[in-house]
């Protein structure tokens, strides 16, 4: 763990790995020190904000050093399950980078539990990793030229992650399905319906 | 209780519905979005008598016309404008930083901007939107919140707050600057991605603001004569073409892309983003951000003492 200087409102913790950031990320938001506002979740970082009016970065530096995290406990998220039609117009493409057929790109997508590292990108979009002990599929690059439109609820893969589009947006990653589950709804407390943590089942439906 | 509706008649360029924003929300993926000029806001708002949380109007440039058919109270802070009350009889100046009736026959006229970039306009009760999390702030990057004004929109306004229009002529505030701006800088979490001289010439250039800049980020360029042919902000070796995780970023955040030019990021920025931070705007100096105008000076200057 190393805590890198981020302005005068956050300090940047950076880990060796996104499991050690999961159980930073889940240890510190449980029980946070007083003052910080906001603990944002990254592939090798944890953001953490404070409320300068109560606390300090020094104060804040000291606490963090003595909580170190340690990995988080798989058990510990939620598992949401999310049923997808494998329709997408790349897993032709998808099939063709990984030298394979479009059957066994879904076997292997299906076969493998997620788990949602950190969001980014857009509200509710979680980046989806193979849960720990699952091993790694092949990676697909981004398409060359992003979509302007990509329609909700896509499923998707791009550069070892895998995502859902909650919303309709532009969007560069590889479609290989889709769900009518709804992933997004900004009318509730709880808008997203996977988190970081959030462990992601996925269950073929047919077209 | 009067319960108001706004009727809007231009909305010049773009105009906005912010309140304070979603302060919290970025773990979901939600950025901070918000007042741009957050000082202003603040200002506006307790000018009519509403809470500092109540959602105004934010008017990027000016050319805003509007109508309230039962009158009301407004104030405008910010950028200063050009601004008058139209009515059948007559023509009077609005004053900034001055609570203003608004009769019903009258209509509010906000011309071009004098100085700075973008006006607030705070009426009394607040704009009604619905909340989305939490707030009435249009997030223009995740597209959240009301949209754009658009002609021909009536906004309901809330209901009348508990407390009265303050007694206040004139709250005396500068302008924003027409000239320089300077922003105090702290170090970001990527400094040492970048050369000894890129990171001298951070806090010695003068840069201008890009047009190229929104409430996503203000972009900066080089002014002419200062770079001595330099390409930007150059990476050290070791980091050249290397790429960064997306980590998370905060409003202030300056990012380097690979061209060697510094994106300050604003109140719709992503959430995370993959360029190295090279130093953060300290968040006294943010809301004059919100008050460039394309091609405008400006001078990032290291903060000192203990943050």
């Amino acid at each position: 763990m190393r805590i890198l200087p981020n302005g005068d409102r956050a300090l940047l913790v950076e880990f060796a790995s996104l499991d050690l950031v999961l159980g930073a990320h889940a240890a510190w938001s449980a029980a946070p020190a007083p003052g910080i506002v906001e603990l944002v979740p990254a592939a090798r970082t944890v953001l953490v904000r404070i409320d300068p009016v109560v606390t300090g970065l020094a104060a804040i530096e000291h606490w963090l050093a003595e909580h170190p995290a340690s990995p988080l406990a798989l058990a510990d998220g939620d598992v949401v399950s999310v049923p997808v039609t494998y329709d997408g117009d790349d897993v032709a493409a998808v099939a063709d980078a990984w030298g394979c057929s479009i059957d066994a790109v879904i076997e292997r997508h299906l076969a493998t539990e997620w788990l949602c590292g950190f969001i980014g990108f857009a509200p509710g979009f979680g980046y989806l990793v193979p849960a720990p002990g699952q091993s790694a599929l092949p990676q697909v690059p981004r398409r060359e030229t992003s979509r302007p439109r990509v329609p909700a609820g896509s499923v998707a893969l791009a550069a070892g992650y895998c995502g859902v589009y909650p919303r309709e947006s532009p969007g560069g990653w590889q479609l290989i399905g889709r769900t009518s589950l709804e992933l997004w709804r900004d009318d509730t407390e709880q808008p997203a319906l996977i988190t970081p943590g959030t462990r992601v089942r996925f269950e073929r439906v047919p077209a | 209780m009067s319960h108001a509706v706004v009727d809007v008649v231009d909305p010049g360029a773009l105009t906005l519905v912010q309140d304070l924003g979603r302060p919290a929300l970025s773990s979901l993926g939600v950025s901070g979005s918000g007042a741009f000029d957050r000082a202003a806001h603040r200002l506006a708002q307790r000018l009519v008598g509403n809470d500092e949380g109540a959602a105004g109007l934010e008017v990027l440039l000016g050319g805003l016309r509007l109508r309230v058919a039962a009158g009301t109270w407004i104030a405008l802070t910010g950028a200063w404008v050009d601004a008058r009350l139209d009515s059948a009889s007559a023509s009077v100046a609005v004053p900034p930083h001055s609570a203003v009736l608004v009769d019903a026959d009258a209509e509010l006229v906000l011309g071009p901007v004098t100085h700075g970039a973008r006006c607030t306009v705070a009426l009394r009760g607040g704009i009604d939107a619905p909340l989305t999390l939490g707030s009435r702030s249009r997030d223009t990057l995740a597209a959240l919140g009301p949209a754009p004004l658009a002609a021909g929109d009536v906004l309901p306004l809330g209901p009348e707050p508990a407390s009265p229009v303050p007694v206040a002529d004139l709250v005396p505030v500068d302008p924003p600057p027409r000239g320089l701006v300077e922003l105090e800088v702290r170090p970001g979490p990527r400094a040492d991605w970048f050369t000894s001289d890129a990171l001298d010439l951070l806090v010695t250039a003068e840069w201008k603001a890009s047009a190229r800049s929104d409430r996503t980020g203000v972009r900066l360029e080089l002014g002419s004569a200062v770079d001595g042919g330099s390409g930007g902000l150059a990476r050290v070796p070791a980091r050249e073409g290397a790429e960064l995780e997306s980590e998370g970023m905060l409003r202030g955040s300056i990012q380097v892309s690979p061209d060697g030019a510094p994106t300050v990021l604003g109140p719709d920025h992503p959430v995370t983003g993959g360029y190295p931070v090279i130093a953060v705007v300290v968040d006294a100096s943010l809301d004059r951000l919100a008050q460039l105008l394309p091609g405008q000076p400006v001078r990032l200057r290291r903060a000192t003492g203990r943050a």
